[in-house]
């Protein structure tokens, strides 16, 4: 059987991948796919603890629940990505910078 | 089953609020084709009665009955959410009534604003309730993802797209820290019950990791309380999003970021010590964790206040150093602390919002949300200056109005906790905030307008709502018995002395 650290291991470098992604990445949407990796790391987590520890079933719920989420995100982020395109013809988030100070 | 039965009857507020929510989708839905001004009025009337509606059962409710967990331990009806559901319902009350005189949302179909309100309403008092971590995420996202949609509803609005989707990237990027820190407190604790996280730490010592843990958890916490340094979606998001929306972010989400912050800090990372104190279990000094982010938020909130020329950027970094007062209160460690922000919290409420009226309110006839648009405004509206005065000296906590009370309580409990070097700093902060409020209202009312000076023109709602904002504010010191006795009630925390 694959021991539990292997899972937290997968889930670190998902995490840190993400973290990565998020903080280098100019493109909205590419930021999004960074952001869908840091929820998946703790999806894995949570299922994986879920396995090894006695009798705690809920971070498999609490794992469903998180994608449900997830996904509800993405739809609102690509919504709003889409809406800013629509005004300022790219997704490119050094130029969304009217905003500062 | 029984028990979701017997959830139900103390769960009214967010049942009316849901059933006004349905009502007001499908009269959106029905009214599509009518004259906007018909189905605004409609809307606005059902939203408002909902809102009422639920405002008078919280309001019963309070103080009545024990402390009870409901649908299976997931939230906990006690002081704290008895407290903090009148102050989420007049904030929405509040939002709306500005909604209706903004300039920014005239012309535009409020149908879907009006929903989300409502949504994120009952959202607040679910996280102001949750003592499960599935519903501590579940609540705070179902909050968040509204909030995202109300910042952008502008859709043409360059600003408010910019504003929302900056607020939705770091937004999504704290709650995944934070869902990651409450995997690995999951599997550190084996359950996601708060209380089962109390206990299963009391056992052991964790040291460093679970510190690296509650850092993370502190991450989604602190982006919505906006505590820096997770605060920089804060003045962008303030600046572009319609100005009702950002009254409502600027109360609302903060209140339940704290009711989220003293739940999982107060709840389950310790244990009462007996008198009403806690103490920290597994090994974690999150009480200077929550010094550091104190002190930094009030200094980095004021300082960069003194530098702005918006008027919702100023607010925005207000709010900032508003939230360290109140991180302050977080680290006492004891009820007194939990009591001083909810006081702080009801009347920040009136103080903020009135802010945010008059900011509404002059856009109306300026058209400009710059200081310096706000020349002569002692001439051509003296009623406006005088309720800005009120508003900004109450911030400011100047003693006569209700500020002051706010920030009494917070001192008071930072000072008996023996935390002398906090409030020192405190003080200070306060001294800082005093020139950039005060720089607004020089403007006001010395600063003389170059072009031709119009009386304002302010109708009877308008006047009405500045009035019940200004009432609060104003007689703090009067209502000072009866909100030390309603915000008692804070303290009678499920568990917890």
């Amino acid at each position: 059987m694959i021991p539990l650290e292997h899972y937290l291991y997968i889930s670190a470098a998902l995490f840190s991948l993400g973290v990565f992604g998020v903080l280098t990445r100019r493109n909205a949407v590419n930021v999004l796919m960074s952001i869908e990796l840091i929820f998946n790391s703790a999806n894995i987590n949570l299922v994986a603890f879920s396995r090894f520890v006695e009798g705690a079933l809920g971070g498999q719920v609490f794992a469903l629940l998180v994608i449900v989420i997830a996904a509800c995100e993405a739809a609102v982020a690509l919504a709003i990505v889409m809406s800013l395109y629509r005004v300022v013809k790219h997704v490119n988030l050094d130029d969304a910078a009217e905003l500062k100070g | 089953m029984s028990d979701a039965l017997q959830s139900l009857s103390r769960f009214l507020p967010e049942l009316i609020l849901m059933g006004a929510l349905a009502l007001v989708i499908v009269a959106d839905l029905v009214t599509q084709r009518r004259p906007l001004k018909d189905s605004t009025n409609l809307l606005n009337g059902i939203t408002l009665a909902g809102l009422i509606a639920a405002l008078v059962t919280s309001w019963q409710a309070l103080g009545v009955g024990e402390p009870q967990s409901l649908f299976a331990s997931m939230l906990a009806d006690d002081g704290l959410l008895g407290v903090l559901r009148p102050i989420f319902v007049l904030t929405s009350i509040g939002v709306l009534l500005l909604s209706m005189r903004s300039k920014e949302l005239e012309g535009v179909r409020l149908g879907e604003m009006l929903a989300l309100l409502l949504t994120v309403t009952a959202a607040l008092m679910w996280m102001a309730g949750s003592v499960n971590l599935v519903m501590i995420y579940l609540s705070l996202e179902t909050v968040s993802v509204a909030s995202y949609l109300m910042v952008g509803y502008l859709s043409s609005d360059r600003l408010s797209n910019e504003a929302s989707l900056k607020y939705i990237l770091f937004g999504a990027v704290s709650t995944g820290a934070m869902l990651f820190g409450l995997s690995l407190l999951y599997g550190m604790t084996g359950t996601l019950d708060l209380y089962g996280v109390r206990a299963a730490l009391a056992e052991g010592t964790f040291g460093p990791g679970l510190l690296f843990v509650v850092i993370l958890i502190a991450a989604g916490i602190g982006f919505k309380i906006a505590a820096a340094p997770f605060h920089f979606w804060c003045p962008d998001v303030y600046t572009g999003a319609p100005t009702p929306v950002t009254a409502f972010l600027s109360v609302g989400p903060k209140a339940a970021g704290f009711a989220i912050l003293i739940r999982f800090f107060y709840l389950g990372m310790a244990e009462p010590a007996g008198g009403g104190a806690i103490a920290p279990v597994g090994g974690a000094d999150w009480q200077m964790l929550l010094m550091i982010l104190a002190v930094i938020t009030m200094t980095l909130g004021n300082v960069a206040a003194l530098l702005q020329t918006n008027v919702k950027r100023l607010l925005a970094y207000s709010s900032i150093a508003h939230a360290g007062t109140m991180l302050m209160a977080a680290c006492v460690l004891s009820v007194d602390g939990v009591q001083a922000i909810a006081a702080y919290l009801a009347i920040y409420l009136f103080m903020n919002l009135g802010a945010f009226a008059v900011v509404i309110l002059a856009h109306r006839e300026t058209g400009s949300f710059e200081i310096g648009s706000y020349a002569g405004f002692w001439k051509r509206s003296p009623l406006l200056t005088l309720a800005m005065v009120i508003f900004l000296f109450s911030l400011m906590g100047i003693p006569p109005f209700a500020g002051f009370l706010a920030k009494w309580y917070v001192f008071a409990a930072v000072i008996s906790a023996d935390l002398g070097w906090l409030a020192v700093i405190g003080v200070l902060n306060a001294a800082v905030a005093a020139f950039y409020y005060i720089k607004v209202l020089r403007v006001m009312v010395i600063d003389q307008e170059t072009g031709p000076t119009p009386p304002l023109a302010l109708s009877r709602l308008d006047v009405g709502l500045l009035v019940v904002l200004v009432v609060p504010n104003l007689l703090g010191l009067l209502f000072w018995g009866s909100l030390d006795r309603v915000t008692e009630y804070s303290q009678r925390l499920l568990d917890l002395g």
